[in-house]
């Protein structure tokens, strides 16, 4: 069915003709604002087509390249991050991170199963808008700690104890937008936390309250690495927009790492306008990124982690060969702990919707109990096996990503290089900066 | 006894090295630190009640995130001063720039002097007491604490406050979003007395106005799409 009432399947096509500028879905929004006078706010990312990695292929070895034995021969994944300025960098086993997702946003056994899952494949989680919980430093061996513009629990003592510090700019599903956190999910804890009211519609400061511009962020990067005895990385999060100078300026203000957040990125709300229509889709981010690190001679120097819309081996390995030191998942991990799956299918009906479909992070009635804050619903979410799953799934991505890499014939994943990949479409040619497939012809160039 | 720190001599990084390195049970230890000239993050994430007194300018994010430790800067002081402070007093002789006290969760901050644009901005739970007057957007998006202006307010005072109060002696002739006057009640008026007394300002209470949260923008609605 559609928003409309509509089961296109039912319908004849000779008999209608839809309207190409006014599908059933564009009139349901129009109607949804005429009743409501508001725009839609809603979870997830993006719902439109978009460019994406799918668009590139590998060249696998042959005559002119031989590959390595796929389970013989080793090809290494571990990455290190931060090694430009921080005394104690990170140093994990496999270029995949867990992207910052707040507590409030996902529920204590969701950021509990990830930090397990994250631990025993030795890679890294992230805090989110509202600090860090106890259950995830426990948790998390590594965790990177953001400090957002809300500001929302931030503890100097949580700086001294996380292993990175994250200055979050933007995020990739609302970039120049503020978080946002609807009042269902202001719980007793999660109010305590940011020191607001329980039960408001929170709205998130979308600048920093203490720094405006590149130059005063270089102090203000100073100032963490002053509080933290220059032990701690610094990453700088940002979602893609102007890519090349946001990041050179992140470089020159002293990031020891650039977060780049593509426009598939996801978010627990915001306004579905930002979602859809603000950003540049991940695949012309990273290549921008690169580029805009060589032209610094500082590309593997401040290590580039790339988000938005990774889910699968193949991606991990395109966004490497591009020249991303790891990427960051958020929304494919919350896959993985069960977002919709074909469970408790009439609670997905009650919110208008079915597995496969839903987009209700910002109602706090997640049906399989990851985003949300009613204690009934979040027990529907075992931490443990919920940690099993994600740790399956980030294990298979790691295999893939060494099966493309050996057949590529690379020892380690980060010799997969741009040569290594062509284009399927002329966009694609375009964003990525690789030949299309049979040609030598990268558009623009 | 003060223990004197030339700032020339151990840089900005000295300072804070040392600062960190004091034991927790250290209670008496009084610094003198000579020759700010200016320099950003001086004595940021102090975590013991040690009392420094600085002769002269700070720049930016002195006393940052400050915990315990009593900070006298005897001088102006730059932007974000004792931001996300957490506990302990804070005290500028001279004026501060912009964002003063900017998200801070407790303690005592004092400007003697005027502070800039944003002061108290999203503050949570920290108390302020600004001498002369602030600039605008202060206490934008306050979530708890006090903030008392012995001065003027700027315009924007309070826009998208929630629930932080602000007491003005002076004009404060244009409000922010959601912000509105309010009846003091008893309580409030002794706090206020209270930190007036803390902070060494002699004035009368009753000179002053309280200005909160009309809570009409904690969740959303239609009718207020205007002030959004």
């Amino acid at each position: 069915m559609t928003d409309i009432g509509i089961n296109p399947d039912q319908i004849d096509l000779a008999e209608y003709r839809q309207s190409a500028t006014f599908p059933p879905n564009v009139i349901a929004e129009i109607q949804r604002a005429a009743d409501q006078g508001i725009y839609e706010i809603r979870g997830w990312g993006p719902k439109r087509k978009l460019p994406t990695f799918d668009d590139l292929a590998f060249l696998g070895a042959s005559l002119s390249r031989y590959p390595l034995e796929g389970y013989r021969e080793k090809c290494d994944t571990d990455v290190v991050l931060g090694s430009r300025f921080a005394k104690k960098p990170l140093h994990l086993k496999i270029p995949i991170t867990i992207a910052g997702m707040s507590f409030g946003a996902i529920s204590s056994n969701a950021k509990r199963a990830l930090g397990h899952a994250a631990t025993a494949m030795g890679t890294a989680t992230t805090t989110g808008d509202g600090g860090m919980t106890h259950e995830e430093r426990e948790s998390s061996e590594t965790l990177v700690y953001q400090v957002l513009p809300s500001r929302y629990g931030v503890d100097p003592d949580h700086l001294r104890a996380c292993d990175a510090v994250e200055i979050v700019i933007g995020q990739g599903a609302k970039p120049g937008g503020g978080g946002m956190l609807l009042g269902l999910k202001v719980s007793e804890r999660v109010a305590a936390m940011r020191t607001l009211p329980e039960g408001i519609d929170q709205r998130s400061a979308c600048r920093h309250p203490d720094w405006t511009g590149p130059d005063d962020l270089t102090i203000k990067i100073q100032e963490l690495r002053e509080i933290t005895d220059y032990e701690k990385p610094i990453f700088v999060k940002m979602a893609a927009t102007r890519v090349r100078f946001d990041v050179q300026l992140a470089v020159k203000a002293g990031a020891d790492v650039v977060v780049l957040d593509g426009m598939q990125g996801g978010t627990g709300a915001t306004q579905d306008v930002f979602i859809e229509h603000v950003g540049v889709p991940t695949l012309a981010a990273v290549r921008e990124a690169v580029e805009a690190l060589e032209e610094l001679d500082m590309h593997r120097k401040v290590q580039l982690i790339v988000s938005g819309g990774i889910r699968s081996g193949p991606d991990v390995a395109k966004a490497l060969a591009m020249g991303a030191d790891a990427v960051s998942l958020g929304t494919a991990v919350l896959i993985a702990l069960n977002c919709n799956r074909n469970i408790y299918v009439e609670d997905y009906a009650a919110l208008g919707t079915k597995p496969g479909f839903c987009h209700n992070c910002h109602t706090g009635r997640c049906p399989v109990g990851i985003t949300t804050q009613d204690p009934e619903l979040e027990k529907r979410l075992e931490p443990d096996a919920a940690a099993r799953r994600v740790r399956n799934y980030l294990s298979t991505l790691t295999l893939e990503t060494q099966t493309l890499a050996r057949a590529c014939g690379k020892s380690h994943v980060h010799n997969l290089e741009p040569e290594d990949l062509v284009a399927l479409t002329v966009e694609a040619a375009a964003m990525a900066g690789v030949p299309l497939a049979g040609t030598s012809w990268i558009p623009g160039r | 006894m003060w223990v004197d720190v030339d700032l020339e001599a151990v840089g900005v990084r000295g300072l804070n090295e040392r600062l960190h390195a004091i034991s927790a049970g250290v209670t008496d230890a009084r610094w003198r630190i000579r020759n700010p000239h200016g320099l950003h993050n001086i004595a940021v994430g102090a975590d013991s009640p040690v009392s420094l007194l600085i002769e002269g300018h700070v720049g930016y994010y002195c006393a940052g995130m400050n915990k315990l430790a009593n900070i006298t800067v005897a001088g102006h002081a730059g932007v974000g001063l004792a931001e996300n402070m957490m506990s302990g007093v804070v005290r500028v002789q001279g004026n501060a720039s912009s964002s003063a006290g900017a998200t801070g969760r407790g303690g005592l901050l004092v400007i003697e002097g005027d502070a800039s644009s944003r002061c108290g901005i999203s503050m949570k739970g920290i108390d302020i007491v600004v001498g002369g007057s602030v600039g605008h957007m202060s206490a934008f998006m306050a979530q708890a604490g006090r903030l008392i202006v012995c001065g003027d307010a700027g315009p924007g005072l309070g826009d998208s406050i929630y629930e932080a109060e602000i007491f003005v002696r002076g004009s404060a002739d244009d409000l922010g979003a959601d912000c509105i006057v309010k009846e003091m009640s008893r309580e409030q008026r002794e706090g206020l007395v209270s930190l007036l007394q803390r902070a060494g300002f002699d004035h009368d209470p009753s000179d002053f106005r309280l200005y909160g949260s009309a809570r009409n923008l904690y969740n959303f609605h239609i009718d207020n799409a205007a002030s959004y």
